[in-house]
This record gives C-alpha cells, structure tokens and sequence, in this order.
C-alpha cells in the first residue's frame, strides 16, 4: 500500500470523531452530575467548598498554558523549524507533569482528611457528599489518566519529529496530537467550574 | 484452488499462508474474515448454551442444571450473543468485506486500525470469557448488570464488564473507520446516492456506534468502580440512585439495537433487488430511513424503563418517541415489499433468509410496539414476551439476514459454493424451529410467565416444551446449512463471475477478489441496482 498517497482530511476526520466519543465518555459523568446536582444542591454546596480553589486555578493555568505550548508548536512545525517543536512539546509535557505533581498533592490532602470513595467518614455524612466526591474522584482520576494519555502520545511525536518522520511536509500526527491535547484541556474547563467554582 | 484462478487472488497474493498472515494482515478481505469466523464461532457458542437453556425449561423444576448455573447461563448467553456476536458480527465481517469493494476503494482509510480494531476485539472476548472461569465464578447479572444486584454479587462480574468495556473500543474505531472511508474513498462517480444501501446502512450504524459506545463505557467503568472503590454513585444507601444506572445503560444499549439490525436490513436491501431483476422501490428513502431509525433511535431509551420508576410525563414522551422509530422502520418494509411487486423473484437460498427476515422482523417489529405502548407494556415487561420479541428482531431479523449475506458474499470471496437444495431445506428448518420456538415464547409471555426465571408453574409445562422442540428443529437446520455452506465453500462448485446478477461494484471484479480489489481504479457511471449493465463499474 506504500503508493497510496496520505489522506490527511481523513486522519483528521478520524481524528475529530474520537475526539467526540471522548466527549461523550466524559458526558456520562456530566449527566450524573447534572441529575444529583439537582437532587441533593445543598449538599453539593458544602462539599464543593471544601475543595481547594487555589489548587484548581493553579492547574487550568498549568493547562492552558501546555495547550497554548501545543498549539505553538504546530505552527512551528508548519514553518520548518523543528528544534523548537521538540522545545514545545517538552514544554507542553512539562505542564502535563506540573498538572499531575498538583493533582497528587490534592488529591492526597482530601485523602487524608478522609475523604475519598467508600470511606467510613463521607459514610458518616450526608449522601449528597459522598456522591459529590464519587463524582469528583470519577471525573478528576478519568481526565487525569487522560492527561497521562496525552503526554504519552505526545512524547511518542516527539520521537517521531526528531527521527525527521514527522515534518514541515507530514506533520498530521502532531496536528491530531495537538487536538487530542486540547481535547484534555477542554474538558478540564468544564470539571473546574463545575466542581470548584459555581458551587 | 489456485488452478481456476488467472489472477493473483487475496488468497495467495503474499506468498505466505502461515496464521500470521492473517492475524496480522491490513487487507480488509483478510481482517473480514478474521471477524467472520470469530463472530460467528461466538454465535455457536451462544447457540449452545440457548439449547441448554431451552432443555432446562423443557419441564418444571431442576431438569439438567441447578438454578446458580441457570442464572450464569443466561447471563453468558446473553454477554457472547451480543457483545461478541451481534454488534461486532455484521459491521466486523460483511462490513469489512463487501463496503470497501462497494464504494470502489482499495481497502479502509485506516488499515492498522482495522487490523487493532479485531485484536482488541480479540482481547475483549478472552477477558470476558475468562471471567466464567476465575473469582466468583460466570456473572449471573444478565447480561445488562443491572445495579444493584450488579455491585453486589459475589460473581465475577468486573471482568466480564471489563471485556464488554474493551470490545467498545473495538466498535469505536471500526465505527470512525468507516465514517472516514464512507467519506474519503468513494471511488470517481460513486456519489452519495449511487452508494449501495448496505453501504449506507454501515454509515449510519457506524455514527451509532461512535456516539453511543462512550455512554456504556462510562457506565461500565461506574459499575467497576462501584464494586472496587465502593463509590456509591447507583447505591441509595449512599445518595445514588439505580435508576440513573439504567438510564445511562440503555442510552447505549437501545441505540445499541440499531447497530445489530441496520447493516442486516442493509443487506436485505442489497439482495431482495438482485432476486427480484428490479431496481429497489425507494432508493433515497431507505437510505433516509437508516439515518432516521439511528437518530430517533437514540432517543427511545427510556422504553426499556416504564416499570423502573419514572415519571408519568417521561414515559409518554418515550412510548411517543418509540412509536416514531417504527415509521422508518415501516418505510423500509413497504419499500421491500413493493420492490417484490412484478419483479422477476428467483427463490434461491440469499432471497429466502431475505425473504423471511421480512416476515421475522415485522412480526418482531410489530410486537415492539407493544412494549413500547406504556399500557401494554406494564402488562407484559420481563416476561417471555419480551424474549420472544427481541429474538424475533435480533435472530430473525439480524440472524436470518446475516446467514443471506452468508449465502450470498461468502461464495464470492472463495470462489466456490454451497448446494442449493440443502441450503433450502435448512432454511426450512430453521424458519420452521425459528417459529415454534419463538412465537410460542410470545405466547407464554402474554399467559404470564416471566424471563430468567429457572422454575415454573405446570400450566405453563406443555407450551414450554413445545418451544424447547422448536430450538431442536432451528439446531437441526442451523447444522444442516453450516456443513453445507463450509462444506460447498471450501471444496464446492466453482463460482465464477456474477451468478446472481448483482449490479454493485463487488459484482464487478473477478472472484475470489484480488489484493487491491480493483485491476484498475473503477470510475462508476451508474447507480448499484441499475441491472441493465450489471458487472459492468
């Protein structure tokens, strides 16, 4: 098949209809949200006060900024000039680092005050709470594994744009890598109001 | 069978012959049958232990299996006929074969992705069915894992949800695969509307499969993390609700059903032309009606709910919905039926399995409405009605279709063929057997006898043994075709060029197809049921 020529609006269709069925995934637990938002608001109130905002902020400018590295370094790839794509991509995985050191720390002081899936001190609360930290611990540890995804299928372009196989003639891998990147972003904008801010 | 064959076929080309020249070929022929025949080895799984089930409730109270093993059986039945057979069955095998040829490209968009699309189907499967034999034992959920009997069990249901889990992923990437090559790959001339209906229908069902898929996979990670981590999101001891669980269960699995039935009333819409000499009645409208039946359908979920707890208003508004699902459904019934009228049909075995899906899907249509009008359905829900109606849609309707394309693509890709009369007789049978023991469920239903349940009153023995003699006539004619077709197409009659006078582009090429399909790029100048030129791109 080495005579086909690439289909890069197919690898890019492609592309956004997996970007949708991640949306849909993530939909799922937007749902849930929505419907116990309703049922138990008071609850959902109180537990999303609990959250550390300061946390939260920090990691959407950690992610907006390694989206902004992703978006860079596609124009930069456009243009030919391949060592700043790898410094991009560094930084873009970088953030991604940044983003999960802070989750852990996070998710760790909540874990510590005993709050986390099936423990005896959300049992002991109002229900409304431990489906809220159900939820929080759901969508935060999915997006995370997402965030990990992310990094990995960027240093995996990054391989390929120093071995010369991804270039200023063929650069649709990193185009798609870059969408998923911002796929993981975008998703990120909507958990963080939801949990942390409206509430 | 190379010495019938002036060209290079995809069954020689590399040389090689060894297993790794199959599980790891990017042919899209090769990765077809790949899934055909293991698609359709899950269906002689699920068909064996459907018997065994039938010889359980051939009396009442224990006959061959205590009841722990009744619940494990069912519930295994269930996970392979539909994870492993159903939805991954006509998309994965037929689709792979035929689409690519019918739109006149050379194989998928996205080749590797095809061949991992099999392997992690592949993958699925081993881990589901590993589930039967480690931790707890085979899940006895049914296989809808319904909360809150779901997070509880002692039995092995996280790996068995797992397989289904990773299976999804499978049908996503076949699913955006062949959105991408439906769009990218038509061949010069080969519009929207020269697309072949069993083409249109794999596009619609692909949109399903993309945008329901990621709905079950959520949910199923929420029922492992409900058994693992305790969350407590479907538990109402701790402010869940299960009701949500079913709500986000079903807005896959009832869109789910078109992703089973859509490719097979596409095939039918392939065949009944080619066995009738007449262009199909309504081309555009059986294209629209795929796009309508995978649109409306995804919103009708909440009929497999109206005994669950839901609102009244919700439930008039899913019965409402429901009912509109049945006007593309009906659109294509007419649209077959008046492609009959004063066409020239010759009975052979593809137009009898298509013939009676007709008959089958109607009649299983038809009784949908039933369960999706509120009023009847209190009366009916989780009985054997229920059973009856779903076999009716899914093995009439899906099975029957999918042993015509048997009939009707297999030969072409080998280039040798069944016989035809016991071919006709088992189609006989099976009809036959399909009817008794179907219609007779249907029947129970209406008199009260509820599904999954291992024992019963003696009023309901007679009528429950007549079914389990109807699942011995369906076996006797399943066994009678399978020896038959694989007996014909490995060492049977020659088939060569274009017996049925099909008119789409598969019909066009020489048999068995050759590596790329295609000796030369097809420029298509007419529409695929123009039999004034058929074989002809």
């Amino acid at each position: 098949m080495s005579n086909h020529h690439k289909d890069y609006a197919g690898a890019k269709l492609g592309m956004w209809l997996f970007l949708f069925t991640e949306l849909l995934l993530f939909g799922g637990l937007f749902i849930l949200y929505a419907v116990y938002l309703a049922r138990y608001p008071h609850e959902f109130a109180s537990a999303g006060s609990k959250l550390n905002w300061v946390m939260g902020s920090a990691n959407t400018v950690v992610l907006l900024t390694s989206s902004l590295c992703a978006a860079m370094a596609v124009t930069a790839v456009q243009r030919g000039e391949l060592r700043r794509v790898l410094q991009l991509i560094g930084a873009t995985i970088l953030c991604a680092g940044g983003f999960m050191t802070i989750k852990y720390f996070e998710w760790n002081s909540k874990i510590s005050h005993g709050i986390y899936p099936g423990s005896e001190h959300l049992k002991a609360g109002p229900p409304g709470e431990s489906v809220f930290f159900s939820l929080y611990y759901m969508s935060t540890g999915i997006h995370g594994l997402h965030v990990l995804i992310g990094a990995a299928l960027l240093t995996w372009i990054g391989v390929k744009v120093k071995s010369g196989q991804v270039n200023a003639g063929d650069y649709v891998l990193l185009e798609n890598g870059a969408l998923y990147w911002h796929l993981v972003d975008l998703i990120w904008i909507f958990i963080f109001p939801l949990y942390y801010l409206v509430l | 069978m190379t010495n019938q064959q002036p060209h290079t076929s995809f069954w020689n080309d590399t040389g090689k012959t060894g297993i790794a020249s199959w599980i790891f070929s990017t042919d899209h022929k090769r990765i077809g049958l790949l899934y055909f025949y293991s698609t359709f080895g899950f269906f002689l799984v699920g068909v064996l232990l459907g018997l065994l089930l039938r010889i359980e409730l051939m009396a009442p109270g224990r006959t061959i299996m205590g009841a722990q093993t009744y619940n494990a059986l069912f519930t295994v039945h269930g996970v392979v006929m539909i994870f492993l057979f159903i939805i991954p069955g006509f998309q994965g095998s037929f689709g792979n074969l035929v689409m690519p040829i019918q739109i006149g490209a050379r194989d998928v968009s996205f080749p590797r992705l095809n061949l991992l699309s099999w392997w992690i189907y592949i993958i699925g499967a081993i881990v589901a069915l590993t589930s039967l034999f480690s931790g707890g034992g085979a899940p006895d959920t049914g296989w809808t894992f319904y909360v809150p009997f779901s997070a509880r069990t002692g039995t092995n249901v996280s790996l068995a949800v797992l397989g289904a889990f990773i299976i999804g992923f499978s049908s996503i990437l076949t699913g955006l695969n062949f959105i991408t090559t439906i769009h990218r790959l038509k061949a010069e001339g080969m519009t929207w509307w020269r697309l072949p209906l069993f083409t249109w229908s794999l596009y619609a069902t692909a949109w399903i499969q993309i945008l329901a898929t990621p709905v079950l996979a959520i949910t199923l990670v929420l029922v492992v993390a409900e058994r693992l981590l305790g969350t407590g999101l479907f538990d109402p001891g701790r402010g869940g609700d299960p009701v949500m669980y079913q709500h986000l269960f079903w807005i896959y699995s009832h869109p789910a059903v078109y992703i089973m039935i859509l490719p097979a009333m596409g095939v039918i819409s392939d065949i009944i032309p080619v066995f009738s000499r007449k262009p199909i009645f309504g081309y555009k409208m059986i294209a629209f009606s795929s796009i309508a039946i995978a649109a409306a359908g995804s919103l009708v979920w909440g009929h497999h709910m109206f005994t669950s707890g839901m609102s009244d208003t919700a439930v008039m508004v899913f019965s409402f919905l429901t009912f509109i699902v049945a006007i593309p459904s009906a659109i294509k019934v007419f649209n077959w039926v008046s492609t009959l009228y004063g066409g020239s049909i010759s009975l052979e075995a593809p137009m009898l399995f298509a013939l009676s899906f007709i008959l089958l899907f109607s009649i299983g249509g038809l009784s949908g409405l039933i369960l999706g009008a509120a009023a009847t359905d209190i009366h009916v829900h989780d009985t054997h009605f229920v059973v009856g109606h779903f076999h009716y849609v899914m093995f009439g309707g899906t099975g029957f279709a999918f042993f015509a394309a048997m009939h009707y693509w297999l030969p072409k890709f080998y280039g040798r063929r069944y016989a035809e009369k016991p071919a006709i007789v088992a189609w006989a049978l099976m009809f036959t057997g399909f009817n008794l023991l179907y219609f007779t469920m249907q029947v129970l239903g209406m008199k009260g006898m509820p599904r999954r349940y291992y024992d019963y009153l003696p009023e309901f023995a007679n009528l429950n043994l007549v079914a389990t003699i109807g699942s011995w006539i369906l076996a006797a004619g399943l066994l009678i075709m399978l020896v038959n077709l694989f007996r014909g197409l490995w060492w049977g009659k020659p088939f060569e060029g274009n017996p049925w006078g099909g008119a789409t582009l598969e019909w066009s090429i020489p048999t068995p197809p050759p590596t790329e399909n295609f000796t030369e790029e097809p420029i298509v100048t007419h529409g695929p049921y123009d039999f004034t030129r058929s074989g002809q791109p």
